[in-house]
């Protein structure tokens, strides 16, 4: 194990794209305000980029989000490794021809021709109070395109790695980064290796049930892990990471051992990744099943703004521990 | 209609190059069409009859490194650019030569050794992807152009204005050429555009936009020799609108109702192909046997085309998995 730097996720974001960008100059980072001269992203995410590796690889753009991924898909079809940021999750949704009808689809529709290597990152997430159109978990919608890859990591060391991943991945990756979980610290190698996309993490093993969370919703599970662990409840909890393609051998594997499973996500409960989960668990483990595959998620309605309602519409620890100790029952 | 100075005129060779060009075009639209009759081609085909002067001319000035990125009424284009027609009609026949392995289709033809990187049935989406393949040139300091072409309707979508925003910003070496035929499918521009022209709207932009009859041969290869020359400089687009019709309506079988009476009698009567031939003979540049050998070339080339196309093989159902990522799906 190399030496290890102790930093939050949003200071390992910032690393790893400093590594990819001196390991490969193919590699472009751009959106609104990313170059230094703009403040290095609204959150700081590419600060220093620009002033390392110059104002042609990193540029900050208009507010055009159809314009910035049309021109990472230009520019990867031409060999580059765009690495385009969409500033949150919910401006996704202005360039959604963009990224689903053509990032893609090309190598696809091209019979394997051209390829769009783009890494799109963006962030989201309830807790700050910015309400309905700034806050969505909106990664199943992207799980529901073929041909996009979808990571949504919880930790410093995972966002470090699974980022390195997705540029030097040969497709498209949404890069998604929760509020939840950005500013919270760990221990990031002093030089980062890939994580490979589409292997879950097995944050604690446990015989009971096994808990199934990404992004943000990772974190808040972990909380939960005591008070389960008081309960006697012996809790496995499965970081995804990757949501598109998601690791179901190990998801299998853990429920086929415990026989009970709770989906836990940020995400509006209805339709969301849950529901695939579930129902994947249902149709390969249906007899060895102790209790139905329950589902966690928020509740039909936006992102709210009042802190109390915001609070209530996600997941939280309790509603964890409640959920299990229940199939317990 | 040009508003240029010192605009080039196109020599003798130059006008019998847009003439080949404008030929091939019309020879494979007129075997699609046919070949679609007979129920040998299943496809939704948008023939651009009519348009030939556009793509001819444009790509009379482009070389085999620059690129295009066009859309669902695009054949004209890649053919102009010099796309093999075997690979092409496989891949309209959804075959397993065909370009993309008969997975994307006529409305997707993609064929990056002759640059056309991207077709798009989307309107209006192939501008944000050439500012991209714009931006790859001007990163690796090469002089090569992109051409993005899109309609009159186009024009009107959010992508248009992202694009030639940003691509003026960037000095992006693409140029934007859009054959104005008068119809966003079936409504007319004066019912789309209140904008009398949509050159005018270069201006908000801050780069050169011109509005030329893009069915003279003159005009257009003037337009095209500007524009194309200011990208290779790297001084950044132009906007071109092109004025033209299309002759076979929106779509294959189209009954064109909704144009005024007259209207299509009215442009078939200057039909821009018989003109340039006209004009050939007349100059005294072609004689009438040269021109009807080049003719019997294009028909052999075309005819061997499509049987190839038609000959070959459907894909395997494994190509489901394959391509969707760089990686095969499992089974």
């Amino acid at each position: 194990m190399s030496a290890t730097v102790k930093m939050n996720s949003l200071q390992a974001v910032n690393k790893a794209l400093h590594q990819a960008m001196a390991a490969d100059d193919k590699v472009v980072v751009f959106g609104e305000d990313v170059a230094d001269n703009e403040g290095g992203g609204v959150t700081g995410a590419t600060k220093g980029l620009s002033t390392a590796f110059g104002t042609d690889r990193v540029r900050s753009t208009p507010i055009s989000e159809q314009a910035i991924i049309g021109a990472a898909i230009g520019a990867a079809l031409a060999g580059y490794k765009a690495v385009p940021e969409i500033m949150l999750m919910n401006f996704t949704t202005v360039a959604m021809d963009m990224i689903h009808n053509h990032a893609a689809k090309l190598r696809f529709m091209s019979g394997g021709q051209t390829s769009v290597p783009i890494t799109i990152r963006t962030l989201t997430g309830a807790g700050w109070q910015t309400a309905g159109q700034h806050a969505d978990h909106l990664e199943g919608w992207f799980a529901h395109s073929a041909g996009i890859k979808v990571v949504c990591p919880s930790n410093p060391a995972d966002y470090a790695g699974l980022l390195l991943a997705s540029i030097q991945d040969p497709d498209p990756v949404l890069f998604v980064e929760s509020a939840g979980s950005l500013f919270i610290p760990g221990e990031v190698p002093e030089i980062i290796t890939p994580i490979p996309l589409g292997k879950a993490n097995i944050v604690t093993e446990g015989s009971d049930v096994t808990i199934v969370a990404w992004s943000a919703q990772t974190v808040r599970c972990q909380a939960a892990l005591q008070a389960l662990a008081e309960a006697g409840i012996s809790a496995e909890l499965i970081d995804l990471r990757t949501i598109s393609p998601w690791d179901r051998d190990t998801v299998l594997a853990s429920v086929e051992k415990t026989g009970r499973c709770i989906v836990a996500h940020e995400a509006v409960r209805s339709f969301g990744p849950g529901a695939e989960i579930a129902a994947t668990i249902a149709e390969e483990l249906f007899g060895k099943l102790k209790a139905p595959v329950r589902r966690l998620g928020g509740p039909e309605c936006a992102v709210p703004f009042a802190k109390a309602l915001e609070d209530a519409f996600i997941v939280q620890p309790a509603d964890v521990v409640a959920t299990a100790k229940a199939l317990m029952a | 209609m040009a508003p240029m100075t010192n605009a080039p005129q196109p020599d003798s060779e130059a006008l019998v190059d847009i003439y080949r060009r404008m030929l091939r075009i019309e020879r494979n639209d007129d075997a699609i069409r046919s070949t679609i009759r007979k129920g040998r081609l299943q496809m939704p085909y948008y023939s651009a009859r009519g348009q030939e002067v556009i793509p001819a001319a444009i790509s009379h000035f482009l070389r085999d490194d620059d690129k295009i990125c066009t859309i669902y009424r695009g054949i004209q284009d890649m053919v102009a650019k010099g796309m093999p027609l075997k690979p092409l009609w496989a891949e309209i026949a959804g075959r397993v030569d065909g370009t993309c392995k008969g997975k994307g289709g006529p409305m997707h033809l993609t064929h990056p050794e002759t640059g056309v990187m991207v077709t798009t049935g989307v309107v209006g989406s192939s501008m944000p992807i050439a500012n991209g393949l714009g931006w790859a040139a001007q990163l690796d300091k090469s002089d090569r152009v992109v051409i993005a072409y899109f309609g009159d309707g186009a024009a009107n979508i959010g992508a248009f204005h992202e694009s030639l925003n940003l691509a003026a910003l960037w000095d992006l070496p693409v140029v934007f050429v859009c054959p104005n035929n008068g119809y966003a499918e079936h409504t007319s521009f004066a019912n789309s555009t209140r904008a009398e022209t949509l050159a005018v709207r270069a201006a908000g932009y801050g780069m050169p936009g011109y509005r030329v009859d893009g069915n003279d041969p003159d005009a257009m290869y003037a337009a095209a020799h500007q524009a194309i020359s200011r990208a290779r400089a790297g001084e950044g687009p132009t906007l071109l609108e092109c004025i033209t019709f299309r002759f076979m309506g929106h779509v294959f079988g189209d009954d064109m109702s909704y144009m005024a009476e007259g209207e299509l009698a009215r442009h078939l009567e200057r039909d821009p192909l018989v003109k340039l031939r006209q004009r050939l003979i007349d100059e005294g540049i072609s004689t009438e046997e040269e021109l009807e050998s080049m003719k019997a070339e294009i028909d052999a080339e075309v005819a061997e085309a499509r049987d190839y196309g038609l000959a070959s093989p459907t894909p395997s159902v494994d190509e489901l998995r394959r391509d969707v990522f760089a990686e095969e799906m499992p089974a």
